[in-house]
């Protein structure tokens, strides 16, 4: 029998050669979230921003609870200059609104970012256990969120902070509170078709208990749309919480919000201080600008089916 | 027909019981009560204060005496700030203000915001296109405590054109940046799902084929592509309701037009409980009905809504 040698070699070779890593789900939505040029700009934007919010006291000349004597008062005094150290400018009572921009934009996103945790957290299992049980029970559950949507939430949040005191953890659970319904129903949808896959009709067949399916095989197959609508959700806490501020009904001083500054802000600008109002109002837009950026292109990284 | 409009009522109803039972518990659980002050009040006083105000009573029966007249009367009960005014006087001074620009914003929203949507999606990749894109994704991060600033500084501060707050129902000047700075993100919002919805009618078979029968184009948009365009459009109008409501508060506080919007910050900064609730139930109520209203249109447009 003759063996052709240039076959063999080239099947030994086929063979010892690595296995072709396929590409995952995770790898493609990287790849396609990558080449997505508003989403690359929108990082770049909340880099920016969550830098800013990091390490600006390390620039900032001043103390935000410091008072400028110098300044206070002044409306030509208070613009913003180098010489004295106010980058930004001074406010109305001779803070230094560089350190005031930089603890509002603190606070703003840490509403944000634990709002939208509370949230994700109370609407997945929410939902995950509604769509899961199905039946009766995802009837009721559903029809309470009906209920519940169909209320002008930010009346009720004001009327909950101002009988239980305006804490800025009030407001943290607060704002959360309100927003996980569109969560849930989201969450309740996708666990529908997800439950009856093979592989979770298999889980059920061996027995495994309901939580426990729920946890291993539901939850993280629930991932890419949790993180896509968080992503979308922490602007919204953000101009939330925003709102409640400008009313003058949230952050309480000496804290304050980017809502708090930009509530300041316009409360002086006729008298020509359009500074207290213009930093501020950049780091607002830009926040929200860089969130709304990443959470689009993640979404159409995540699916993209949805273009 | 009928029995679909039953049934959204049927979901309307305890909505409005909820809403209107949950305020008086948080109102009942909250600390301190209407008659607590820093002066101490002689027993035998408060227990008569408590009794001429039923407070006495069990809370059952408290909260039947509340819903009753409520319900019944439209009776919101005295003002526990003002001695000489009713719930039902402070609403009636506010309420006819916010109706009007709540109600001129919502049309100019909708018309413009349809416009706009439908416009681009005809002409689409026309810098008309690319202009209703841009003012779409701008309105996002421009809230009406955003827009309402600026558009003073504009138009008051800089032009002198228009006066920076009041309200005067025969001048229609006081009236045009309330308005603004409530429709725009509304509007903007209307604008981009019109627009995507639009796009994806003008794809669709039945669309084809009334353009390969002839049809000029005109007809074909007006007849055959704008109701079913306009669904997501409708489903989007009870959300936007809700939030332009709550946006109305910043317009009256902003701008002080005199609306209700005013009556609840005050009320909320002196913990005039019954104000408080009594605006929070009208507007919930508004909310709901406008809900339900928008389910019937919905299900009348909608073939493939089974009733």
């Amino acid at each position: 029998m003759v063996i052709d040698e240039s076959k063999m070699t080239s099947l030994a070779e086929a063979t010892s050669r690595e296995d072709v890593a396929g590409r995952s789900l995770w790898a493609d939505a990287r790849r396609r979230f990558f080449n997505n040029k508003a989403a690359i700009f929108g990082l770049g934007l909340l880099a920016f921003v969550v830098a800013f919010a990091l390490f600006g006291n390390l620039i900032a000349a001043w103390n935000n609870s410091d008072i400028d004597y110098k300044v206070m008062g002044d409306a030509t005094a208070s613009a913003p200059s180098f010489a004295n150290g106010h980058y930004f400018g001074a406010d109305d009572l001779g803070r230094d609104l560089f350190a005031r921009t930089v603890q509002g934009t603190q606070i703003s996103l840490l509403v944000g970012v634990i709002g939208t945790l509370i949230a994700v957290s109370v609407g997945t299992v929410y939902g995950a256990i509604s769509g899961y049980f199905g039946g009766r029970v995802d009837g009721f559950m559903m029809r309470l969120v009906d209920i519940l949507l169909a209320i002008p939430y930010m009346f009720v949040l004001i009327l909950l902070l101002v009988m239980y005191g305006r804490s800025i953890g009030m407001l943290f659970v607060g704002v959360g509170l309100i927003s996980w319904l569109e969560m849930a129903r989201i969450v309740r949808g996708q666990t529908l078709t997800l439950k009856n896959r093979d592989y979770v009709e298999a889980a059920r067949a061996i027995g495994v208990p309901a939580p426990t399916i729920i946890r291993r095989h539901i939850l993280p197959n629930l991932v890419g749309v949790v993180v896509v609508f968080a992503t979308l959700l922490v602007p919204l806490m953000i101009l939330t919480e925003s709102f409640i501020s400008f009313l003058g009904l949230g952050v309480q001083e000496p804290q304050t919000s980017l809502g708090a500054l930009i509530s300041e802000g316009a409360g002086t600008m006729s008298y020509g201080t359009l500074w207290q109002l213009a930093f501020p109002l950049f780091f607002f837009v830009t926040t929200l600008f860089g969130f709304y950026f990443v959470g689009d292109g993640l979404r159409d990284a995540l699916d993209p089916k949805e273009r | 027909m009928i029995v679909y409009i039953l049934k959204r009522l049927a979901i309307a109803i305890p909505t409005l019981l909820v809403l209107i039972i949950a305020s008086f518990l948080l109102m009942h659980t909250a600390p301190g009560g209407p008659f607590t002050s820093e002066r101490a009040v002689p027993p035998e006083v408060l227990a008569n204060l408590n009794a001429k105000y039923g407070l006495d009573q069990p809370l059952w029966k408290q909260i039947a005496t509340y819903l009753w007249n409520v319900v019944a009367h439209f009776d919101f009960g005295p003002s526990f700030s003002y001695k000489d005014r009713s719930v039902n006087d402070i609403i009636a001074q506010g309420f006819p203000v916010t109706l009007t620009y709540g109600f001129l914003s919502f049309i100019a929203a909708v018309l413009v915001g349809v416009t706009l949507g439908v416009t681009a999606a005809i002409k689409r990749n026309s810098w008309l296109d690319y202009l209703a894109v841009g003012i779409s994704i701008g309105a996002q991060v421009l809230p009406n405590f955003v827009m309402a600033p600026i558009l003073v500084l504009i138009f008051t501060l800089s032009l002198h054109w228009l006066p920076g707050g009041g309200w005067s129902f025969d001048d229609p000047r006081f009236w045009i940046m309330p308005v603004i700075a409530l429709s725009t993100s509304y509007m903007a919002s209307i604008a981009r799902i019109t627009r995507s919805s639009m796009l994806e009618t003008l794809s669709s078979n039945h669309i084809r084929t009334a353009r390969a029968k002839g049809l000029p184009k005109r007809k074909i948009i007006m007849r055959h592509a704008l109701k079913p365009a306009l669904l997501p459009v409708i489903s989007y109008l009870g959300p936007a309701f809700v939030s332009m409501i709550t946006g109305s508060v910043i317009v009256d506080v902003y701008f002080t037009t005199g609306g209700i919007g005013k009556s609840f910050v005050d009320s909320a900064l002196n913990r005039d409980y019954a104000v408080m609730m009594g605006i929070t139930i009208l507007l919930g109520t508004l909310t709901i009905l406008f809900n339900l209203v928008v389910d019937i249109v919905y299900g009348w447009i909608d073939p493939k809504i089974r009733y």
